[in-house]
């Protein structure tokens, strides 16, 4: 029998878990932009900033709980600006002109160290993560069950959307962004430090990736390697989207998780454990139809 | 005394990784003076821009801009010094509109009413990029691409232009366009040029004096009148 109010719930608990794909896939579509690499250590930064953000945070918690939340998440999100800046500037500058593979080789290593740092210090077992709400508490809307943990999570992704966007429509340091990944050299000539925004961009998509492992920690909790297969959702979602589209890459990671939801729920022999190949098996028919993906520029790839 | 000129290059050297490709390039371009660089595919013209504004290195030689060493210089450093390079292919931005593209040239700039009225003196002398101030680079003709480029460079209210190769690509009634623009624009600003081309005809048209490098090396500096007459330049560079 087909259930409304169950529709509804398993659409906007997509568009939750699809908002964390999202901020991932953003923050991959980002650092690709501007230097044309794909970040596989991008889950591994955003969760090694949650450590720290807890880590600092908890120092407030006994002054006053929110305090040690807010403060947590603030510290989070300097930390991982700092980090993904200062990883950009020592690790990966070096790489550049070498092959893409090195470098995408390189992004692999530092996932490898970035998750076995985080296990060295804070172990490998679930640690509770403290947020503002439980993440089982739910209100009701008529007979539809809201999760409070999907709706700020939805919300907040969409607010930190609307930031970004800002910033690259509306100020001087968003033209630069966006001159830079477009025509690095030309940008230079016109009197961009191509250095600077290179930092800054791989800095704001590891701002990105920390909110979102704040977010699923205060879901799942936090360990070292919570974010692999997240990370896996928001390479499909960037691949479908088209690798050049921010837009391209939100949609379907929207679509992505409601589509896994759906299909989990309504085609029996999918179930809970097949679920996570229905992105791919989508990622699959897409690329036979639409190889630069749906969103994507077509690009003739020099090799 | 001669005045000191805006940018001298003295016995200049650059290389690509080991590959040297300038050997000794001297010459100067005077506050205000429009200097050409000819010669033939592969003499280093290219690279001599290259030098200057900082994206080639220079193992040798000194470059010296309104009185500042630029050798060694990053290229957004040199740009901040005066020097606007409208580099070899124009080298617009292609995923951002003619207005952005024009902003982006603007960047080291914070005056705002300025940089509008600039623009809208650009956009009368080019009314193609006008039509066009929506559409992104990629979008836009060969011809209104330079016409962008120059247009950009430009923005950043320069000391020196530098141009290569403004005419390459174009068709002929469209590179005469695009050099009786740039011809506009140093009669109406003042501002000093350097130039690369090719075609020396076109070259001729607003440079005052030009140099002749030949594998490398600076061979012969003189005033347009002089090089029209020298018979070999005639030969080789002005066709007959």
């Amino acid at each position: 029998m087909f259930n409304f109010t169950t529709f509804i719930q398993l659409i906007i608990d997509g568009l939750a878990t699809g908002s964390i794909y999202a901020a991932l896939a953003l923050a991959i579509v980002l650092v690709n932009q501007a230097t044309g690499i794909i970040n596989f250590a991008q889950g591994g930064m955003a969760v090694l900033s949650a450590y720290f953000g807890m880590t600092i945070g908890n120092l407030m918690l006994p002054i006053h709980p929110i305090l040690g939340i807010v403060v947590g998440i603030i510290a989070a999100a300097i930390i991982s600006y700092g980090m993904g800046a200062i990883i950009e500037r020592f690790v990966m500058r070096r790489f550049i002109g070498s092959h893409p593979d090195t470098q995408v080789v390189a992004t692999v290593g530092l996932l490898t160290l970035i998750t076995g740092a985080a296990g060295l210090i804070w172990t490998y077992n679930y640690i509770p993560y403290p947020f503002f709400f439980d993440a089982g508490e739910s209100f009701r809307i008529g007979n539809v069950a809201i999760s409070v943990w999907s709706l700020t999570t939805f919300l907040t992704i969409l607010a930190l959307m609307g930031v970004l966007q800002a910033l690259f429509r509306g100020t001087k340091m968003g033209l630069g962004l966006r001159a830079v990944a477009d025509n690095s050299a030309s940008a230079a000539l016109s009197g961009i430090n191509v250095g600077r925004m290179l930092m800054a961009g791989w800095g704001l998509a590891a701002v990105l990736g920390a909110i979102a492992g704040i977010l699923v920690a205060a879901k799942i909790q936090l360990q070292p390697g919570m974010f692999d297969t997240f990370l896996v959702y928001a390479l499909a979602a960037v691949i479908i989207g088209g690798l050049d589209s921010p837009i391209g890459a939100v949609v379907a990671a929207w679509g992505i998780a409601i589509l896994e939801n759906l299909a989990g729920t309504y085609i029996p022999w999918i179930g809970h454990d097949m679920k996570i190949a229905v992105p791919f098996v989508l990622l699959f028919v897409i690329l036979l139809l639409r190889p630069q993906g749906l969103f994507g520029r077509k690009v003739v790839v020099r090799v | 005394m001669p005045e000191t000129p805006l940018l001298e290059l003295t016995e200049v050297s650059a290389a690509y990784g080991p590959v040297k490709v300038l050997h000794d390039v001297s010459l100067s371009v005077p506050s205000g003076g429009a200097v050409g660089i000819l010669g033939a595919n592969g003499a280093g013209k290219t690279t001599t821009l290259r030098a200057i504004s900082g994206t080639v290195r220079v193992p040798s030689g000194a470059i010296r801009f309104n009185g500042t060493d630029i050798r060694g210089k990053r290229p957004d450093q040199v740009a901040a010094l005066g020097i606007a390079h409208v580099p070899e292919g124009r080298g617009t931005l292609p995923n951002m509109t003619v207005r952005e593209n024009l902003l982006v040239g603007a960047y080291l700039r914070s005056d705002r009413d300025g940089i509008e009225r600039d623009i809208d003196y650009l956009l009368d002398l080019f009314p193609n990029l006008r039509r066009r101030i929506r559409s992104n680079g990629s979008a836009l003709s060969g011809g209104e691409q330079q016409m962008l480029a120059v247009a950009r460079a430009f923005m950043a209210k320069p000391k020196l232009l530098v141009l290569d190769e403004p005419s390459l690509g174009l068709a002929p009634s469209t590179a005469q366009d695009v050099y009786a623009a740039i011809a506009k624009l140093r009669a109406e600003s003042g501002i000093a040029m350097l130039v690369v081309e090719q075609n020396a005809n076109l070259a001729f048209s607003i440079v005052d004096s030009a140099v002749v490098l030949e594998t490398g090396r600076s061979v012969l500096t003189g005033t347009t009148a002089e090089l029209k007459g020298n018979d070999e330049i005639r030969k080789a560079y002005l066709g007959g």
